[in-house]
């Protein structure tokens, strides 16, 4: 039998360990990537001529990180390794990819997506503003450029990487002029025993919080986020919300942080028709997956961020579990032990996600506060009350019908900011439940094209 | 260019790389080698572009190519995506689509 095609997506710690595994199993995948370099978005490598070391680019994850590249370097000449590739769409058994205006289509028996999550945002009003940013962003911009997203930065939402990219900033010598989290602080004691599934991770958490609060940063938790204040052509300069116990507080700054935790990057899975289901803990569609990493269709796996954001250790093990699902689904011989020991460790990890998830919730019910002039799509400015329109004057109750009426998740980022937003808009507006509404059906290419890539034009543009 | 008020991103270090000139709509600005065209636009002013909905100017917002929302161009109009994008000595960026491009981008 001719060796059989295997195609990864993602050259983060989930792609690389399944890269990994698959070569010692004697095969050699394709790892697509669409970045630069190898490392995923937490171990991201910084550009060849920065000097930062290890320990000052990832903390108390200096040795992960630094294994990871090592393993990547190890393999990278072994595989067929292709950064700055895009995987665009899904046909049949055919992945499509671009690198740069070059295209090419990759007929696999398996494909492994490990495409990693973006963050999961909620608007606020203002939130369109110049030097409003994701969290993870604000986070990119320190690891991989040695930049403060400005010289006064407030981080705003809610989970634990608000505060360890607040650690972070405060560490480099960023301006940090406030932690605030939707989350009442109630909420993380309650979720203590499912929390306690991970101790280890647990303990950094609380170590990190407690070092920023000694560095005399304002944290408040159980805050609602009122308005992100400033013009039009400056951008930023203040923030506007709601304390606790009710008050309303202003705090100036240049910069605000965003995010709700993460969303995973389902698309490549749902153009190749993956089911998905409703997950209630946080209130959003994941693919189906078994405990392995097979989707519902035969031929393609799901794994790390990009199926249930579990973290980058996850990541690790779920890229490892779905490389040996597929070699034991191509007929290798795969002892049990290899899997059922990463099995256990993932249902630790599962059990801690649904632990973060209680105590650092999505905040869905400020959807239905938002005034209707707050822009819920970024990309083409429209607002909560023309998409409360689309729901109570055209019927649009369901999420895609919705779209074609108001055009929200039909912009350049296809969705990706304000899909979950909108669902919950929707929802509260048309009085259902937001498992009614569903989910923003993905669309190829899943991002948009180089314009010199042929008859393909700018997608999505 | 579109500058108000100085830099939007704070340099925290990694100053010593080799420093490149680029042209951003026709003024120069000083850049580091490694930077992405969005840290050397922002590090100079206060955004990249306007949005074309009216709704003021925009300074990015994902950094990790995702969400579209810092897309600059070329003086021969190609598109490019400046967080994703590594300067080079002597890029010539503009912060609004070349008009004569416009049909070509439809
Ligand atoms: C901005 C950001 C910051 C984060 N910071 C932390 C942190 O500090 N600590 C922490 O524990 N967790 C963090 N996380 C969560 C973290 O991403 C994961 O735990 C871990 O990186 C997941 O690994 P992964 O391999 O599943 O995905 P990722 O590491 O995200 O890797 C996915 C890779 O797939 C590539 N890709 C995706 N789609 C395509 C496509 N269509 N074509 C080609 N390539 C594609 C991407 O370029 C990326 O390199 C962060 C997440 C984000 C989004
Ligand atoms: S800032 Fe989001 S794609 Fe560049």
């Amino acid at each position: 039998m001719a060796s059989p095609r295997i195609v990864i997506v993602g050259a983060g710690p989930a792609g690389v360990r399944a890269a990994e595994t698959l070569l010692a199993a004697g095969l050699r995948p394709i790892l697509v990537d669409e970045g630069r370099r190898d490392g995923g978005q937490i171990y991201r490598r910084q550009p060849d001529n920065f000097r930062r070391s290890y320990a000052a680019l990832y903390g108390t994850e200096a040795s992960s990180a630094e294994n990871l590249h090592r393993a990547f370097d190890a393999l990278r000449n072994a595989v067929d390794y292709r950064p700055e590739t895009l995987a665009w769409a899904i046909s049949d058994k055919r992945l499509h990819v671009v690198t740069g205006a070059w295209s090419d289509v990759l007929d696999f028996d398996a494909l492994i997506i490990a495409s990693g999550a973006t963050d999961r945002l909620m608007p606020v009003r203002g939130w369109n503003m110049a030097g409003v940013y994701s969290l993870g962003g604000a986070q990119i911009a320190l690891k991989s450029q040695a930049c403060a997203i400005g010289r006064r930065v407030v981080f705003m939402g809610t989970g634990p990487l608000l505060y360890l990219v607040a650690a972070q900033y405060k560490k480099a010598g960023a301006g940090v002029a406030a932690v605030l989290d939707t989350s009442p602080f109630r909420l993380r004691l309650k979720a203590l025993p499912r929390l306690m599934a991970r101790p280890e991770v647990l303990a950094k958490g609380l170590a990190l919080t407690w070092a920023l609060k000694r560095s005399g940063i304002d944290i408040q938790t159980g805050i609602e986020p009122l308005e992100i204040e400033g013009q039009r052509e400056n951008g930023v300069e203040g923030i506007r919300y709601r304390t606790r116990r009710g008050k309303t507080r202003v705090i100036p700054c240049d910069a605000v942080a965003l995010g709700y935790h993460l969303r995973p990057e389902t698309q490549l899975a749902d153009l190749a028709r993956c089911e998905f289901r409703f997950d209630s803990g946080t209130r959003q569609f994941f693919p189906v997956k078994d405990e392995d990493g097979r989707s519902s269709i035969p031929g393609i796996y799901l794994s790390g961020d990009g199926a249930i954001p579990l973290g980058a250790d996850g990541a690790e093990l779920a890229g490892r579990l779905a490389a040996l699902a597929v070699l034991a689904d191509l007929g290798h011989a795969v002892p049990e032990s290899a899997r059922s020991g990463l099995r256990r460790s993932l249902r630790a990890m599962e059990r801690f996600r649904r632990g973060l998830a209680a105590a650092f919730p999505w905040p869905a019910h400020f959807a239905a506060a938002l005034g209707g002039d707050t822009v819920v799509c970024r990309c083409e400015n429209i607002t909560t009350g023309e998409l409360r329109a689309a729901v109570t004057e055209k019927g649009g109750v369901e999420l895609n019908r919705a779209k074609a009426f108001s055009r929200v998740g039909m912009g350049r980022c296809q969705g990706r900011y304000c899909g979950h937003a909108a669902a919950e808009i929707i929802a509260a507006a048309a009085k259902i439940p937001v498992e009614e509404v569903g989910r923003l059906r993905a669309q190829a290419p899943v991002k948009p094209l180089p314009i010199a890539t042929g008859d393909h034009g700018v997608g999505a543009a | 260019m579109l500058s108000f008020g100085g830099a939007r991103f704070q340099r925290l270090g990694e100053e010593a790389r080799a420093k490149l000139l680029i042209t951003v709509d026709g003024c120069t600005a000083a850049a580091h080698e490694g930077d992405t065209l969005l840290v050397a636009i922002l590090t100079n002013g206060g955004s990249l572009r306007q949005s074309e909905f009216g709704d003021g100017n925009r300074a990015g917002f994902c950094l990790m190519g995702a969400c579209q929302d810092c897309w600059v161009w070329t003086e021969t109009g190609e598109r490019l995506r400046a967080c994703t994008t590594v300067v080079t000595e002597g890029l010539r960026v503009l912060t609004k689509a070349p008009e004569a491009r416009w049909p070509a981008l439809a």
